[in-house]
């Protein structure tokens, strides 16, 4: 159950071996979350994730997910439930593919891939997700989303524009559960300097995956629907989202 | 049909809110057919005083004992009335004070049910004296999975103490035989002191407070320095007739609140600067020295329910409050954990120090003897999580224990510490309800069914 903080003592993190979601993980497991689910692709990966999180005290399951197969969500979502014993206080989702732009301009089953894990898949868990949380009475659920979501750009835009359609799906999710005390968080990373992106150029107010972790579980304990980290990025976006295009093409990162 | 409905429940301090089927049975009989006719958690629930989530069961059904309300007339040989647990003590007060008794213990607010009182095991300003409420409980009866029990100190004793500091989970209270204490006046009176340290508070406390039926200090935390623990302490004694001005009505029944806080205060009105503000006024506010001054039972027991809903001055966040008790042989816990909240700049409105005496055999009933401290803080303050988990291992260390109606955020771990008749509670608890069907947010965060 989640405490006066607001700090949850169960988590299912769907793509669990996302470096910012384990980061945030291994804060919450220092923490009240002592019984965590970690849903990944590949479980030989997931485990270690798992034992990070197993040394600090928490008992972890770990299941396999299918991203590019959506008609196994709600399955996911079941057997996530399943193995934290019913209950969960939290749920982050957080399962994405990025890649480099060059792969996907040219290529569309690619493109259709990654659009089916980075949005569809997380539309269909949520989907799956919303009668179990209603009925549980309580529950938090946070979605992994990206700055890059708020206006795509040539360097990036397949990614960004997949993020789009998750954050503006969530935005609408959010309001359909809102009555029924359910708590939902779009998460807005800026530039993380993690695995995921590797060997790519870094825009300005960038962080490393702890410090954005760090940024997150606190906006995971506050009311704010959307959470950005660093939390300026809030206010650059303001600014950037409202540039002429003519503009925008010429930012740096 | 048993009137229900959808709805989201939270405690006073308004902080994890969670949904559930209310339900609001009229009887017994309509109690058990709730417990029959459902398959989810299932807890009672009063008045919503209880700073956290002891009365809201997330995705269950929430049994509202509001229309527990059948009573009695008071013996006029022995003073016991017969009480419906969704009787407050409001309004039992409205008519046991004109009739010359008032309660053998109340809390800081009229507005909590029996019901609610015997499942925290309340106490009051006379603790070391009268001790804590179930001590004058003559007895009572329980609706729970497995039948309706009627439990006194010498019928089924083992469920009595089981549900009395129980928070609910043995089962619902239906009605209790509450021992009344009988009253000249509805007056009390009261010596107030100022005290510009903490150490000298103390003593005084320790060396005097025998003297008085009721004892409490006020202390302000948020000064540092020698001028920590700064207070005023208020004790005093039941007015005799003989005592007051004549042409005041001798047996007068509280009021009605004179304001009401009508929305939820912006997010921040309460901050370490305001509450610092509040605290400095209010402790020159106060006397010196004064003796002997009539008050009446109101100002002195319930000075905030002249203020309904004051809890929407926290702001949306809410707040919680943090009451601990420790052994005399533990008392610089007191002005430590004074110093590890001003020194971490954990904002803290007026404390409520206070000593107890011998706690009774409630298996799970908070009061113990030694010193109690109880303080209000804002939830806006993140930092504020970490230091109270400092704060919780040094009363566990200590031999103390944190009071579960006020708890919001303990880590369930603490909990066989604080509480060393958890295992025995939880075969009582076993025996009325095999299939743990009784569970609330607090006894599923806490683990306190096991």
């Amino acid at each position: 159950m989640r405490d006066a903080f607001g700090q949850p003592q169960s988590a299912l993190v769907l793509g669990g071996t996302s470096e910012i979601a384990l980061n945030v993980m291994t804060k919450l497991a220092m923490a009240r979350c002592k019984n965590i689910v970690l849903a990944v692709r590949n479980t030989t990966a997931g485990e270690e994730a798992a034992d990070t999180l197993r040394a600090l005290g928490a008992t972890v399951s770990v299941i396999s997910m299918e991203g590019t197969r959506p008609e196994t969500a709600a399955g996911t979502v079941e057997a996530g439930f399943d193995a934290a014993g019913g209950h969960v206080d939290l749920v982050i989702i957080a399962a994405a593919i990025l890649g480099e732009q060059d792969d996907f301009d040219d290529d569309p089953a690619a493109t259709a891939e990654l659009f089916t894990v980075n949005t569809t898949w997380p539309a269909a868990a949520m989907a799956a997700l919303r009668p179990r949380l209603l009925a549980q009475g309580s529950g938090h659920v946070a979605v992994f989303s990206s700055v890059a979501a708020v206006r795509p750009r040539r360097s990036l835009y397949t990614y960004s524009s997949s993020k789009s359609g998750l954050d503006a799906f969530t935005t609408g999710w959010a309001e359909s559960v809102r009555s029924a005390g359910i708590k939902v968080q779009i998460i807005r990373p800026g530039f993380v300097h993690s695995k995921m992106t590797k060997g790519k150029s870094a825009p300005p107010f960038t962080t490393d995956a702890d410090q954005a972790a760090a940024n997150i579980v606190a906006g995971l304990s506050s009311n704010k629907l959307i959470i950005w980290s660093p939390p300026v990025l809030q206010w650059v976006f303001l600014l950037l989202r409202h540039l002429p295009q003519a503009l925008w093409r010429k930012m740096p990162g | 049909m048993i009137p229900s409905s959808d709805a989201t429940l939270a405690g006073w301090g308004n902080t994890a809110p969670s949904r559930a089927t209310l339900k609001r049975p009229r009887s017994a009989s309509e109690v058990a057919e709730i417990i029959s006719g459902s398959s989810n958690h299932l807890i009672a629930r009063g008045l919503g005083r209880s700073y956290g989530d002891p009365a809201q069961s997330a995705g269950g059904t929430v049994i509202d004992n509001r229309g527990l309300v059948q009573r009695s007339t008071i013996d006029p040989e022995t003073g016991v009335i017969s009480l419906g647990a969704g009787v407050s003590l409001d309004e039992l007060l409205r008519e046991s004070i004109p009739a010359g008794y008032f309660v053998p213990v109340t809390p800081g607010t009229r507005q909590v049910t029996v019901g609610g009182a015997i499942a925290a095991d309340i106490h009051g300003k006379n603790h070391h004296v009268d001790g804590s409420f179930m001590n004058h409980i003559e007895s009572m009866s329980v609706v729970t999975p497995t039948g309706t029990f009627t439990t006194s100190p010498t019928q089924d004793a083992e469920l009595f103490w089981a549900t009395a500091g129980g928070m609910g989970l043995t089962g619902v209270v239906i009605e209790a035989k509450l021992r009344l204490m009988p009253i000249e006046t509805s007056y009390v009176l009261v010596d107030t002191e100022r005290f510009d340290n903490l150490d000298a508070l103390m003593e005084e406390m320790v060396t005097g407070d025998h003297r008085y039926r009721y004892s409490v200090a006020w202390v302000d935390c948020m000064t540092k320095g020698a001028r920590l623990g700064r207070g005023v302490l208020t004790r005093g004694d039941h007015a005799t007739a003989d005592q007051i001005d004549l042409t005041k009505p001798r047996l007068e029944a509280p009021g009605a609140p004179k304001l009401s806080i009508p929305f939820t205060a912006p997010k921040g009105l309460l901050n370490k600067f305001s509450i610092a503000a509040f605290n400095e006024a209010w402790f020159r506010k106060a006397p010196k020295r004064k003796d002997a001054e009539v008050q009446s039972l109101s100002t002195f027991f319930h000075p905030l329910d002249g203020v309904s809903m004051w809890n929407r001055l926290h702001g949306p966040r809410g707040f919680l409050q943090y009451q601990f008790v420790v052994p005399d042989s533990a008392s610089e816990l007191v002005p430590q954990a004074m110093e590890l909240l001003s020194s971490r700049s954990v904002p803290s409105f007026l404390a409520v120090l206070k000593r107890f005496g011998a706690g009774n055999a409630g298996l799970m009933s908070f009061p113990t003897a030694g010193w109690t401290l109880a303080l209000d803080i804002p939830v806006g303050a993140s930092h504020a999580s970490s230091v109270l988990d400092e704060l919780d291992g040094m009363v566990a260390n200590a031999g103390g224990r944190i009071y579960l109606a006020k708890d919001s955020r303990l880590s369930p771990h603490l909990i066989p510490d604080m509480y060393p008749e958890l295992t025995q509670f939880q075969a009582i608890c076993d025996r009325v309800d095999p299939n743990h069907r009784f569970a609330s947010d607090l006894s599923r965060r806490l683990n306190l069914r096991g």
